[in-house]
């Protein structure tokens, strides 16, 4: 049933993936991009990793992606003609190249990785109160790091949109 | 096997009655508004009105459904679909009852139980803006596209204050569960003063309600559908059942945020009286109008329309008849009291969302935001600052 879901999800992913690339118009990118937030929060789901998933749906298909859907909306902007015109020769040969290409490199990853026990469906048992614990304990410091990090990235977009005066 | 049943037998149960509900929902939004304005309302279809959302459905679903010859076919189709789907997927979190057991079958009233269902109703709620946003942009119309763009905007301000409300009462209670927030929300303080999160968190109920208005697109924040300057807004170039769609999503997001709010704040299904009191209190009501009704409905002085007022009285003297029965099988009562209460608290907080509509005039759009930004946001970032103070020092 896990396994299942696993293989109709990750489908979706790749899916969403390929047509976010592929896609002409930016609206429609955009919402593949929420097909593929969406189906990764299925899998972490699927680990048992259940506040990552909520959290994954609500910061980034809600409100990142909102925010994306919303720039895109109010620039108006339509779809975009390709600069250039490939053969099909070359599209497919570029296709099949590709995958190769990736395939190498995952290959070469796992070759050069140590052996590692598999991901189990279900193998996290933390609960939310647990995640919060070691947000607070064990990785304080790089919480509070990355909290200052956003709050400069924040301080820096108001002083570049800010109006000169 | 069991399983499969009592959750098929439990999904047909509660979107038959969430559907319907939806369709009176709009009938009794157009009476009391009818009241308040000192008109009737709806009156022609049945007696006074009641068969009215019947004829509206059959209206908007013999209707052509117009697809404009300039929109984007795809998001244009697919828009309501999105909005209503994800609209109606929230109530499957929302316990209406505790665990009861019908001889070997031992269920809870609600469809299933997620450790994070509070998440996953805001989780839910944070991308059904998708809908209004496509369904405004996809329509290639300069209305309908501010009306989503208005949307869009007005639902990221207002997610704020209203997950910081929602934060509050989950430090109190320490759990994500509204199962488990409804049972911390039992007994009573002193004996008498119901241990719900309203009082602790009289602040952050408010905050929550003013943000579910905005949420929920409803006056005094109908920006996204402004008839007097975006026509219709977003669903301006919409017809047939394309068009109830989103009025069907607006009314399932209210329910499923008064639910949202009675979990929270108001103690889900737990009375507000000690046991032996609470009781009486669905007999008294029921009786109590089903006399009134009578009484006026066989009055001498009413010269038309005898029979509807009589029948609504033998309707509800029946309920209360069955209430006053239901203390005798346990299960009965267990059931029909958390109904009661639940259902209740729920119907009134949608009163306030109509009486609100009835009442308040539309906000300036600067004043939406500032309104959100400047005053909402620091309010429900004190009251959550001051729990989480309380809640430190108290706990070990």
């Amino acid at each position: 049933m896990t396994a299942l879901l696993f293989l109709i999800f990750a489908a979706i992913a790749i899916f969403c993936g390929i047509s976010l690339v592929v896609q002409t118009h930016p609206v429609a990118s955009a919402l593949s991009l929420i097909g593929v937030m969406g189906s990764l929060a299925v899998l972490y789901l699927l680990l048992g990793g259940e506040f990552i998933a909520a959290a994954q749906v609500i910061v980034y298909a809600g409100a990142i992606m909102v925010l994306f859907v919303f720039v895109i909306m109010l620039l108006n902007a339509g779809a975009e003609t390709p600069t250039f015109q490939a053969s099909s020769f070359v599209k497919y040969l570029g296709i099949f190249l590709l995958v190769a290409f990736l395939g190498l490199i995952s290959f070469i990853i796992q070759a050069a990785l140590p052996k590692t026990e598999g991901v189990v469906f279900g193998g996290f048992q933390g609960t939310t109160a647990d995640v919060g614990r070691k947000l607070f304990t064990s990785y304080l410091l790089p919480f509070e790091v990355v909290s200052v990090l956003i709050l400069i990235a924040l301080v820096g977009a108001i002083v570049l949109a800010r109006k000169e005066v | 096997m069991n399983f499969f049943i009592i959750s098929l037998i439990k999904v047909a149960l509660v979107a038959f009655v969430l559907l319907t509900t939806l369709a009176y929902l709009q009938w009794i939004e157009r009476k009391v508004i009818a009241h308040v304005q000192l008109r009737v309302g709806p009156y022609r279809v049945g007696p006074h009105g009641l068969l009215q959302p019947l004829a509206d459905v059959v209206k908007l679903i013999t209707k052509e459904g117009l697809v404009p010859s300039h929109v984007n076919k795809v998001f244009y189709l697919m828009a309501p679909f999105v909005a209503v789907a994800l609209a109606l997927t929230s109530i499957a979190v929302i316990p209406f009852g505790p665990e009861i057991k019908i001889g070997p079958v031992d269920t809870w009233m609600q469809l299933t139980d997620l450790r994070i269902g509070i998440l996953f109703v805001i989780a839910i709620s944070s991308i059904g803006v998708y809908g209004v946003a496509l369904g405004g942009w996809a329509s290639n119309n300069k209305y309908s596209l501010l009306g989503g763009l208005r949307s869009s905007a007005q639902m990221i301000s207002y997610e704020l204050p209203l997950a910081l409300a929602v934060a509050a009462p989950l430090l109190l209670a320490n759990t994500l569960s509204f199962r488990e927030m409804v049972n911390y929300q039992s007994g009573y303080w002193l004996g008498f003063i119901p241990r719900w999160n309203l009082f602790p968190e009289i602040i952050g109920f408010i905050v929550f309600m003013i943000a579910s208005f905005a949420e929920t697109n409803r006056v005094p924040f109908d920006l996204p559908e402004a008839e007097n300057e975006l026509v219709a807004g977003f669903h301006t170039e919409y017809s047939s059942m394309n068009f109830a769609a989103f009025f069907m999503a607006e009314y399932a997001n209210m329910v499923t945020v008064t639910a949202v709010a009675t979990l929270l704040f108001l103690g889900g299904w737990q009375p507000p009286f000690p046991a032996p009191y609470s009781d009486a209190v669905p007999i008294l009501v029921f009786a109590l109008s089903g006399l009134i009704a009578l009484y006026h409905g066989l009055n001498p002085a009413r010269r038309m329309d005898k029979f509807t007022l009589p029948a609504t009285a033998l309707v509800f003297l029946g309920i209360a008849a069955i209430f006053g029965l239901s203390l005798f099988v346990p299960v009965l009562n267990t059931i029909l009291m958390a109904l009661f209460w639940f259902c209740g608290k729920v119907l009134v907080l949608l009163f306030v969302f109509i009486w609100v509509r009835a009442t308040l005039p539309r906000f300036r759009y600067d004043q939406l935001m500032r309104f959100a930004w400047i005053f909402l946001f620091p309010l429900a970032m004190i009251n959550l600052l001051a729990t989480s103070l309380i809640v430190a020092l108290t706990t070990k």
